[in-house]
């Protein structure tokens, strides 16, 4: 009965991942950079959430207030940091995201300070019980939440108009310009979907654990960005499954008492093994170098 | 005088500090098939790239319909009417086949003239319509053409610019390329054809323009320059 409690608490720890982790994987196909301040848009996203709750004190409304908040953020973030940079060196945009990482969560520690803040009021408590299970009502939600979201995604991308162009794109830039498709919007638009989601997966953590602090987005930031690449970068649902999978991993790795201390460890070996025997990832493709 | 499509004066391109075209001059009149031709490096592919807006040039103007292209974004020129099959194909291997042709209709809004051009190109390629389903990158080489002529034409063009069509493609095949070529043509539109296979494309083609590292040296109606002495000799083989 634990190992299938640990099973359920892990789908739905790696459903927050995969959202996560989606972000990171449709920003490094479709604009080729790695977003490393995308974590940190979980963390504004929070404070956003905090910040209605003061003003308006009603959790639907802080979450989307949040959401909004988070895509404004994440198209600004493009526009101004990387969008400049487009064609400069790898190292260049690297170094940059590392930098808005850094802005981002010093500024949220010089306005709000370095305690944690509690918004108890996006606590989702109680559990339902099926006999000798028990599932956190939070547990339910954010699974709910993960399924729903990534079937709209996954028929977005395969059969709108807008999502065939992200693929176009992702796979070639240059012949995606040539068919006529405005590939800087393509680009904003992708960051605007992957804030949108590390907005849910913030309210995803919160709901479970309201605890928030300018390191909110970190740890998980660096857990999806490892899910995305077991999964495959650049592929959707490779981060999907990678999420899910380092999830359950970590889920179960806690249940077990004398594995618990190591899961990190547990977690990032996978990510060591996944690419030991498959360097592009699980459901990766190795890219043909062109000549 | 037939009606002028595009005109190309005194373009200058540099990659860093090499000049790649050094100041070329050419245009093309509707209906026409016009080629360029040349060596490797001779700038015939930074031509094409610098007209459909890849590059920019440093000098120079490219007047498509009598608007400076240079001005334009490169993703609005595809709706202005000019459609580039770029060389390798680049087709979009992770789409299908109808859904690599959707794409080439990105530009189009009309849903009727969309259908009836994916209705034509069906015709003019069966193995594309047997395909439609399946993967681009599972095609061979010849439909992957076939597939990045068909792209093409779903975005409803008056100007076709095809580089290197024959690259890589059995004897077969490349008469079959040009065999399409000219349905272009009968179908009403321009071409500005970019080849190595030098002799085929003068076969087909209307006027010729001959580049070397970056300057047009030699140009004329390809009637008449198959049987230039110098050309037999440095691109037709003989």
């Amino acid at each position: 009965m634990d190992f299938i409690t640990a099973l359920i608490n892990g789908l739905s720890s790696g459903g927050t991942y995969a959202m996560i982790a989606i972000g990171y994987t449709m920003v490094y196909g479709i604009a080729k950079m790695l977003n490393f301040a995308h974590g940190d848009v979980i963390m504004v996203g929070g404070y956003a959430m905090y910040v209605t709750l003061l003003a308006l004190g009603h959790p639907l409304i802080a979450v989307l207030a949040a959401v909004i908040f988070c895509i404004i953020l994440g198209v600004t973030i493009e526009r101004f940091a990387y969008r400049p940079l487009r064609g400069a060196s790898p190292l260049a945009v690297l170094i940059t995201a590392i930098g808005v990482s850094y802005l981002l969560q010093s500024l949220a520690q010089i306005i709000f300070g370095s305690s944690p803040k509690m918004p108890l009021q996006l606590q989702i408590s109680g559990a339902v019980k099926l006999g000798a299970l028990s599932v956190d009502y939070s547990t339910i939600l954010t699974i709910t939440v993960t399924v729903v979201v990534m079937a709209i995604l996954s028929l977005f991308v395969k059969y709108s108009k807008t999502g065939r162009a992200m693929v176009a794109v992702s796979e070639d830039r240059d012949a995606a310009l040539l068919m006529g498709i405005n590939t800087n919007a393509i680009i904003t638009i992708t960051f605007a979907i992957g804030s949108a989601l590390a907005a849910i997966a913030g309210y995803m953590m919160l709901c479970k654990a309201p605890s928030l602090s300018n390191t909110l987005g970190a740890m998980p930031g660096i857990k999806a960005f490892t899910a995305a690449v077991i999964g495959g970068i650049g592929s959707i649902p490779g981060a999907m499954l990678g999420g899910l999978l380092l999830g359950i991993v970590e889920s179960i790795s806690y249940s077990i008492p004398a594995i618990a201390p190591y899961t990190d460890a547990v977690e990032f070996s996978i990510l060591i093994i996944v690419l030991l025997v498959k360097p592009s990832g699980i459901l990766g493709k190795a890219r043909r170098e062109k000549v | 005088m037939s009606e002028r499509l595009l005109e190309v004066t005194d373009l200058e391109v540099y990659y860093g500090v090499i000049n790649a075209l050094k100041g070329i001059s050419f245009h093309v009149d509707k209906g026409e098939i016009v080629s360029l031709i040349g060596a490797n490096g001779a700038g015939k592919t930074t031509t094409l790239h610098t007209i459909t807006g890849l590059i920019r040039p440093k000098n120079g103007s490219i007047v498509y319909k009598g608007t400076d292209l240079c001005r334009v974004p490169a993703h609005k020129i595809v709706s202005m009417g000019m459609v580039h099959v770029p060389e390798g194909r680049r087709i979009f291997q992770n789409l299908t086949v109808y859904e690599n042709l959707l794409m080439g209709a990105y530009s189009q809004s009309d849903k009727n003239k969309i259908a009836e051009n994916m209705k034509y190109v069906f015709e003019q390629f069966p193995r594309l319509e047997e395909r439609r389903r399946q993967l681009a990158g599972t095609l061979s080489g010849g439909e992957q053409q076939m597939l990045a002529m068909g792209r093409a034409l779903l975005a409803n063009p008056e100007l076709i610019v095809l580089d290197e069509p024959s690259m890589g493609l059995s004897p077969l095949l490349v008469s079959e390329v040009f065999e399409i070529i000219k349905t272009f043509r009968e179908a009403g539109k321009t071409v500005l054809l970019v080849e190595q296979n030098a002799k085929k494309a003068m076969s087909i083609s209307d006027r010729v323009y001959v580049l070397e590292t970056g300057s047009i040296t030699t140009s004329g109606k390809a009637s008449e320059l198959i049987n230039d002495e110098r050309i037999k000799k440095a691109y037709l083989g003989e």
